[in-house]
């Protein structure tokens, strides 16, 4: 018999906010342990959390992204259960009623061939919600420590419908959310400081079947591979139990990246009641239009939005849009020197292939590039006016990224700039003509290719600052005349 | 400068407000530090027997009250009086607020070696307002009481008879202005902690509107139904606390976006306004249960305001008689959670047997906390449970609207409910120990209150042939504790329990 699998994805992912979720606190990553801490975050006798407001901006702009409905009243529940790294011993959470219903993620799955684009679906999701975080705790030889820096820091959970089917679908769905969270300045999603988190419930079913099968949580899935490993190896393991007649049990296993291999941490019957009630110490709070309005106009165009138009409207390929689209930032500089010089493809280009190694070369961030698009806006320029040619254009750029100079500065300092004085051409061409009469000949007598003979010795008198181009013209006006 | 406070003063200022006292000190005649002096002698002289406080740091209270004259003879160099409109004046404050640098146990072992590193909202409020944070006053374990009897560290005994309760939750607080221990106190109300240990000791107990005072830095019994209050010698007195602590805190997102009135003056005015209140008698509060001494002495209570030319008529709340099992899902359901932070992994008492996480909170919550605490956490968690939440802690929740309701009808024909604070008088320690379900009943009258969130303050209105004070409680409207405390004053004024001290 064959399986599918039914995959749903629950996501956390940590809100960028400058202060914790119910208190003023500051939210950060690698600070010394207990420090980004006060009185509520310790959960002191007394304390009382209250809203941050910055935190319910930012999961209803993700909710208006993801096309969610966005509830009219945001509502907060505790859900109790003892643990050392929660302070309180409960979580403020939303449970019946979450921020965000419906909506979905689109997703690109891997295409036949790295350059060409791969199948778009939608994954719908079920629910976003607000919550926070808990500390973490760090065991050593006779001693656990918690750290409670992380603890309070807002946190939204998405949850998807079980409608992923492979494990490719998983690892897409999770980078195309990486990408919207990125583009709406919601969370940087880096999954080493643990700003994303991800858990799938995994069961299968008979190929063509309707039902749901008995599902495993996988917990643990610490980067976008281990997701995708790990979803490969739960499926293989609950197709081999099932036909090898066993009955798949209702746990959750922890999936370790490094061996490969999971391991059950617990069964159903030790599952919580979190008696969830709503919090008595938070208000609800009316989310009006006025609110949602003003969250919407600061939303930024999708991704796979942005990339349909720029392949649309300037024409730009694939393989190009892929590379500069991921990242808002470094679309924003693309837009931005197209605008500028017109020349999108070639703008695209210098964008894609040159700034993109010299930033990984010097191992820089794209606000740290003295290169702006003003300079790659000119830089085409130059090059399409036949200022400079393209072999010396691409030290030109390495150069300006190096000074952050103009490149028609570069060119001037450097000399970098073609042979362009058309007399000199002229009397190259002449000379390289008069020394190879039999090439002259032959191309007279209608061997086209003859005419390569005398471009060697052109370029070796402009020391290659020659337009390739312009050297052909005039040796054919040279030879027919 | 100083001078032995007996040459200064009266022998006693027990018997002086707050106005008085003030009066003394703008005058020169008493200095705060003359007062703290007095009152910690007071202390030293009957806490043996009466049991107020959980600690008291002297030294630190005598330093507050210097500083205090020191702003005072600062003013007066200026030509100016003093504005703060508690300066100097020592304020007793329950041991379940948070006093930076203080103890702050909740009367639990749980935080027996407890000290908070801030403040509440409302004792930043009283330092700002001048006045001196004297002691940590006893209580009930967490708030969860009627006797303060099932305070860890040993009950308070009645001032009026020390073989009988202070009521409770706040029993410390009631009793320490009572016996004249502190011109005033502090205390939280979830069920009628305040209200009901003033009635008993014969002290004036105010419970705001729910949202009028902060509740940050009040540990949390039941987060819905808990608020701060003053204890004071007199409803003026009172009014000057309120005023003092009332308003929005950002710490407290329950806390109303509400000015705060001059109550004061609100109420100089509405006395001098000679308006004739209009008063309602629920007839479910005068049922079975009530002592006839107490009956009597509230009725009398009645028949003055008649006399005022008050208009006395009967009201209904229909739903009294679910008050009692609605308020004990709701709050413990709430204290189940509220207490779970009280682990033993951050703060606060951690078991020597434990040997692992699990260890830490069965053995550290089971030698931490006392009988009373535990039977609320079991209760509360199996209300929340899976499968009951409906039927349990959601249908509270609807009979709670539905108490809330019964109020506010009432409220289209009079302007407060008038009744007795407590169906008894103090009972004598031990008798109800055993019987939580007796004890719970010693709040019948006082927790519709709480459920609905509305003001309600007991005044003293008499007391028993045996000696026993009793207390009248006035129910006022959401957010009109002018009117309520003006309603008070008028009965104060004819009256004169509120000037008798005990014979300790």
């Amino acid at each position: 018999m064959n399986y599918e699998a039914v995959i749903g994805l629950e996501v956390h992912v940590q809100i960028k906010t400058r202060s914790k979720m119910f208190t003023r606190a500051a939210t950060g990553y690698g600070e010394p342990a207990n420090t980004l801490t006060d009185p509520v975050v310790l959960a002191l006798p007394g304390t009382l959390p209250v809203m941050n407001k910055e935190a319910i901006d930012q999961i209803i702009k993700a909710g208006l992204l993801l096309g969610c409905e966005i509830a009219p009243v945001c509502k907060w529940d505790r859900k109790n259960y003892f643990y050392p790294d929660s302070p309180k011993n409960y979580q403020i959470s939303q449970y019946d009623q979450p921020i965000c219903r419906g909506g979905a993620v689109e997703i690109e799955l891997p295409g036949p061939a790295r350059n060409v684009m791969g199948e778009h679906q939608t994954i719908a999701l079920t629910r976003i919600h607000l919550e926070e975080d808990v500390g973490k705790l760090n065991h050593g030889e006779g001693v656990s420590l918690v750290d409670f820096n992380r603890a309070g820091t807002p946190l939204m959970e998405i949850v998807s419908e079980p409608v992923i089917r492979t494990a490719d679908e998983a690892f897409a769905y999770l980078t195309a959310l990486k990408t919207v969270m990125m583009y709406g300045a919601i969370s940087d999603c880096d999954m080493e400081k643990g700003q994303l988190r991800c858990d799938a419930n995994i069961s299968i079913r008979p190929e063509g079947s309707s039902g749901l099968g008995t599902k495993v949580e996988l917990k643990n899935l610490n980067s976008f591979s281990f997701v995708r490993d790990g979803i490969a190896h739960e499926i293989r393991r609950q197709v081999a139990v099932a036909q090898s007649g066993g009955t798949i049990v209702q746990e959750t296993r922890d999936y370790d990246g490094q061996t490969g291999e999971s391991r059950s941490l617990r069964s159903k019957e030790m599952a919580h009641d979190y008696r969830y009630f709503p919090d008595p110490d938070l208000m609800p709070v009316e989310v009006g239009e006025e609110w949602k309005a003003r969250l919407r106009s600061a939303c930024p165009e999708l991704p796979f939005d942005r990339q349909r138009r720029l392949q649309r409207d300037y024409g730009v390929p694939y393989t190009i849009t892929s590379v500069l689209v991921p990242d808002r930032e470094l679309g924003d500089f693309f837009e931005e020197a197209a605008r500028l010089c017109g020349k999108a493809q070639a703008a695209g280009n210098w964008i894609a292939n040159d700034l993109l190694r010299e930033l990984g070369a010097s191992k820089a961030a794209l606000a740290d590039s003295k290169v702006r698009p003003a300079h790659v806006a000119a830089l085409v320029r130059l090059v399409d006016s036949g200022a400079i040619l393209s072999n010396a254009a691409k030290e030109v750029f390495a150069e300006m990224f190096r000074t952050g100079e103009a490149p028609e500065a570069v060119v001037a300092r450097t000399g970098l700039g073609a042979q362009s004085d058309p007399g000199e051409l002229e009397r190259w061409c002449r000379e390289a003509i008069a020394a190879n009469p039999k090439s002259a000949a032959d191309f007279k007598a209608g061997k086209e290719s003859a005419i390569n003979a005398f471009k060697g010795p052109v370029m070796r008198a402009a020391k290659g600052k020659a337009d390739p181009k312009r050297v052909d013209e005039t040796l054919r006006r040279l030879l027919a005349g | 400068m100083t001078r032995p406070w007996t040459e200064a003063v009266p022998a006693d200022t027990r018997q002086l407000s707050i106005g008085e006292l003030s009066a003394r000190m703008e005058a020169g005649s008493l200095s705060a530090v003359e007062l703290m002096q007095e009152l910690v002698a007071r202390t030293k002289a009957v806490e043996g027997r009466v049991r107020a406080f959980n600690s008291f740091d002297e030294a630190d209270a005598l330093a507050q009250a210097r500083a205090s004259d020191e702003r005072r003879a600062g003013a007066r160099r200026l030509g100016r009086g003093a504005v703060r409109p508690l300066e100097g004046i020592p304020v007793g404050i329950k041991d379940v607020i948070s006093v930076a640098g203080q103890p702050l146990t909740a009367s639990s072992r749980m935080l027996e070696n407890f000290v908070s590193p801030y403040d509440a909202t409302v004792t930043e409020r009283l330092k700002d307002a001048g006045a001196v944070c004297w002691g940590r006053l006893n209580l009930d374990e967490f708030a969860m009481g009627s006797s303060t009897e099932n305070s860890a560290f040993g009950a308070t005994s009645n001032p009026w008879d020390l073989e009988r309760v202070p009521g409770g939750s706040s029993g410390g607080s009631a009793a320490a202005v009572a016996a004249g221990e502190a011109v005033a106190a502090l205390g939280s109300d979830t069920g009628g902690s305040i209200r009901q240990p003033a009635a008993l000791c014969s002290v004036v107990g105010l419970k705001p509107t729910y949202g009028r005072v902060s509740r940050y830095g009040l540990i949390a019994f039941a987060s819905s139904l808990d608020q701060i209050g003053p204890f004071a010698r007199s409803v003026r007195d009172a009014a000057v606390l309120l005023g003092a602590i009332a308003g929005h805190d950002p710490r407290d997102s329950t806390s109303v976006r509400l000015e705060v009135p001059d109550y004061a003056r609100g109420v100089d005015e509405l006395a001098k306004s000679g308006r004739k209140w209009r008063l309602g008698i629920p007839k479910e509060y005068f049922g079975e249960g009530l002592d006839p001494e107490v009956g009597a002495a509230v009725e009398e209570a009645i028949g003055e305001y008649r006399r005022m030319g008050c208009e006395v008529r009967e009201v209904s709340l229909p739903h009294t008689k679910y008050a009692i099992a609605t308020y004990y899902i709701i709050a413990t359901a709430e204290c189940s959670s509220n207490l779970a932070r009280f682990d033993g992994v951050r703060y606060g008492h951690r078991s020597r047997e434990a040997t692992d996480a699990l260890d830490i909170y069965f053995k550290s919550r089971a030698e931490g906390f006392g009988q009373e605490v535990k039977r609320r956490i079991i209760l509360g968690t199996y209300v929340l449970s899976s499968g009951y939440y409906d039927a349990y802690y959601l249908r509270a929740q609807k009979v709670r609207t539905l108490i809330r309701g019964d109020f506010l009808q009432a409220y289209r024909e009079v302007d407060a409910i008038v009744t007795p604070t407590s169906p008894t008088p103090a009972f004598r320690k031990g008798e109800k120990a055993a019987d939580p379900l007796a004890m719970y009943l010693n709040d019948i009258y006082t927790i519709g209150v709480n459920l609905a969130g509305l003001p309600g303050m007991s005044v003293p209105c008499g007391f028993t042939k045996a000696g026993l004070p009793v207390g009248l409680q006035i129910i006022g409207q959401p957010f009109k504790e002018t009117e309520l405390l003006a309603i008070g004053a008028a009965y104060e004024e004819r009256t004169q329990w509120h000037g008798r001290v005990p014979p300790l």
